[in-house]
């Protein structure tokens, strides 16, 4: 983008105003080429996208374009009291014996006649797995990224494989380490977790070191002056600076870990995601629809907790700095 | 620094209490806050039951399937109770239907070698007697008795069990001796027939030989070139499956393009009447926010089970379900953008007596486009990403695949070459959209110091 524009001289002679504006037109006119150009290729890649997307597709959009309004058809239960029913196990007046009205069987007892309904024990794993696996990513990253930032690494090699390592770890597909941790610890929670931990790591690593990056260096400086350690000057001048930056960025990934482990439970890992998805394929209207109220609940929930918890860490943090 | 006495000690304490008497609250939250992870964390330990799980884990086969990764092996047979002992090797061997390696010796007293790891690490076995030999032991095993007995002192390295005597070699391999028959396991680096399969007629010719055959050749298929012939073997290889691996891949990609650029395209007109500075009416502004959210909040997984429901397994219904939270995503992100511009470009196009269309062509989008852009791309990164994993609960691409192979528990080493594939994928994906975007934040830096410079 050229951005200085030279006045035209006085004593310029009588041709060159004509030849600034033919100078402009032509630069005006290529650049709208350009971004025609652009959009055009960017329009034929999404069509010939289309395109390839419906030809892979089991069925075909315009087939089954008529039909969508089918699919949700199933959705709506016969009786609306019974997402009420689904969701806190209560028997239904039109429970046939099959696996769409089998409420109360999975009530779980705790106490006597006092029972956790099923899709809150399923709810409450999948929301444990992403709060441990925040955990571990958080314990994790928070040394690495003192190893990572380049101000404060110990050793350049040592911050360069922590570094590396730490890509390795946030572009590893999540779904190959469950599938192989599942092989070993069996399928289940344990599996996601170790994924999804292993996941936090190095999302949570990057964010923490470029944090790091910028913090203020006079504490350190002052540590460093009556002879601190490493880890003193750590301990004792950044990690105050930078723990309630972290503190927000955690906050953020145990939403994203949430999402996470409702996917990671639909292949296998157990929890809410591998209720729904039986569920949604075998067309349980009443079942679908409790299941899809509680997750969206529990989402909105955690997500409006972490942003009220956010604001109240950052804005704490810019009144430390302001006094 | 002088010593303070405590008179002056005192007057400061008098001065700022706060500092002094600090709520119980505030002074025991860090102590709190570790109690309470603490506790949350042996409920945790009991919730899942860590132990019984960490007890009843088999973390020995973690190496076996890293290795898998990276090696293959060969486990030939040999029945002993036939009359004559002949090798066997199971359907689908890397090495095709009638292998001849030249690392199984038949000796001429009617006796077989099978050498492991060299001489050094063999087997030899006739009717009567087996002799293993690994580690610098000879170790001989009769087979007469009726059940396999070891002569003279067992090395660790050897197994002997009642029916069955097993004798492991590390990496290389091992071998299962019985009565009736002998088993050996010999393991190879690299992955085998990674370019032909046994059935291509390529297969086992070195590379020098393919070459000369595809230029100069005679046509092994008639009315095929050889180097038509040879693509379609490669794309069409039955164990690596290079044509379907790969156009899945492309349906990853495309799942991520698609959903982010539709979703991008939708968001974009909304997020103006979103923002609280453009909008014509506040409650608009508000149904829009809430219904950003309820996109987003909905889920991804949510999005692709029903539409998978709706469409069919595939790549469609995965770009619609990046495509129906992106919608949430970006207009939340674009409508933020909206709101923080400078108001002064927009006033100056107004003043000139512009319609509202020209006044968002002029005032607003010039500084808003570049932040925009910048966002999509972050998030067709992310949705690349995203894309393998929305894939393995049936929405098409590469995670189905990659989800079937290792449930199988057997085809590690095709799992790790899709793992290649997607690390490339996303290291390519996420260095265009860096490079695009600090092109873009140029931009708009040079955009801020102009307006800082002009005042």
């Amino acid at each position: 983008m050229t951005l200085s524009v030279t006045a035209p001289s006085l004593t310029a002679s009588s041709g060159a105003p004509q030849q600034m504006a033919d100078a402009w037109r032509r630069q005006t006119s290529l650049r709208r080429f350009y971004t025609v150009l652009g959009v055009g290729l960017l329009l034929a890649a999404m069509l010939a996208s289309m395109w390839f997307a419906d030809e892979a597709n089991a069925g075909h959009f315009f087939d089954r374009l008529p039909h969508i309004l089918d699919f949700l058809g199933w959705l709506v239960p016969k009786d609306w009291n019974d997402v009420w029913r689904a969701l806190f196990d209560i028997a239904s007046p039109h429970d046939t014996g099959t696996q769409e009205y089998n409420f109360p069987l999975g009530r779980i007892y705790v106490w006597g006649g006092f029972y956790i309904p099923e899709y809150f024990e399923l709810m409450i794993t999948t929301v444990n797995v992403a709060l441990v696996s925040t955990f571990v990513g958080f314990i994790f990253a928070v040394p690495f990224s003192f190893i990572a930032a380049r101000n404060l690494t110990p050793h350049p090699a040592l911050r360069l494989i922590v570094k590396r390592f730490m890509e390795l770890l946030r572009a590893f597909p999540e779904i190959v380490i469950a599938g192989l941790f599942a092989a070993i610890v069996s399928i289940g929670p344990i599996a996601a977790i170790i994924a999804i931990g292993l996941h936090s790591i190095g999302a949570l690593g990057k964010l923490f070191y470029e944090i790091n990056e910028n913090i203020d260096m006079r504490a350190e400086e002052g540590l460093r002056a009556v002879g601190a350690n490493w880890f003193e000057r750590v301990r004792f001048a950044d990690l105050p600076q930078v723990l309630p930056n972290f503190m927000s960025y955690t906050l953020l990934r145990v939403e994203i870990n949430v999402r996470a482990s409702t996917i990671i439970g639909a292949v296998g890992g157990g929890g809410i995601g591998e209720e729904l998805k039986l569920s949604i394929s075998r067309g349980f209207g009443a079942k679908t629809l409790a299941l899809v109220l509680l997750l969206f609940t529990t989402i909105f929930i955690i997500d409006q907790f972490s942003a009220w918890l956010r604001r109240k860490l950052v804005g704490e943090q810019a009144f430390m700095m302001g006094a | 620094m002088a010593t303070m006495t405590a008179e002056e000690i005192l007057s400061i304490e008098e001065r700022y209490p706060q500092v002094f008497r600090r709520p119980l609250y505030k002074r025991f939250a860090p102590l709190f806050l570790f109690i309470g992870i603490l506790t949350y964390l042996i409920y945790v330990l009991w919730f899942f039951s860590l132990p019984q799980v960490l007890r009843e884990s088999h973390w020995e086969r973690l190496p076996l399937f890293l290795t898998q990764w990276i090696s293959y092996d060969l486990q030939p047979e040999f029945r002993l109770d036939q009359p004559e002992i002949t090798p066997k090797y199971p359907r689908f061997s890397a090495l095709g239907e009638n292998p001849n390696p030249d690392w199984v010796i038949k000796n001429p007293d009617g006796t077989f070698t099978v050498l492991i790891d060299g001489p050094a690490k063999s087997v030899t076995f006739g009717k009567a007697q087996a002799t293993i030999v690994a580690n610098g032991q000879t170790v001989p095993v009769s087979l007469t008795s009726g059940k396999p007995v070891i002569s003279g002192p067992v090395p660790d390295w050897i197994a002997a069990h009642d029916d069955e005597v097993v004798a492991k070699m590390g990496f290389v391999g091992e071998v299962r001796v019985t009565v009736d028959r002998v088993k050996v396991r010999k393991r190879f680096l690299g992955w085998a027939n990674f370019v032909f399969d046994t059935r291509s007629p390529f297969f086992g010719k070195s590379s020098g030989e393919v070459i000369s055959l595809i230029v100069s050749g005679p046509d092994l298929k008639p009315g095929t070139s050889n180097l038509a012939l040879a693509g379609d073997n490669i794309w069409n290889n039955a164990q690596w499956q290079h044509g379907d691996v790969w156009t899945k891949l492309l349906q990853t990609i495309v799942m991520a393009f698609l959903g982010t650029l539709l979703g991008g395209i939708v968001a974009f007109p909304l997020a103006f009447f979103a923002a609280r500075n453009i909008t014509p009416s506040g409650v608009l502004s508000q149904v829009l926010k809430r219904f950003f959210d309820f996109m987003r909040s909905v889920d991804m997984l949510i999005w692709a089970l029903f539409f998978t429901r709706a469409f069919g397994p595939g790549p469609l219904a995965g770009s619609a379900a990046i495509f129906f939270t992106e919608i949430g995503t970006l207009g939340k992100t674009y409508s933020e953008a909206l709101e923080n511009i400078d108001d002064k470009p927009r006033e100056g196009v107004l003043s000139t007596g512009a319609n509202g269309l020209l006044v968002q062509r002029y005032g607003v989008m010039p500084e808003v486009i570049p932040v925009f852009i910048s966002q999509t791309l972050y998030q067709w990164e992310s949705n690349t990403r995203g894309a393998t994993i929305i894939g393995a609960v049936g929405a098409g691409g590469i995670g189905l695949k990659l989800w079937e192979a290792m449930r199988t528990n057997s085809n590690w080493a095709n799992v790790f070459y899709m793992v290649l594939l997607i690390l490339l994928v996303v290291f390519i994906f996420d260095n265009i959209s860096n490079f695009l975007r600090r092109r873009l934040s140029r931009t708009i830096h040079d955009y801020n110091r102009i307006q800082v410079e002009q005042g």
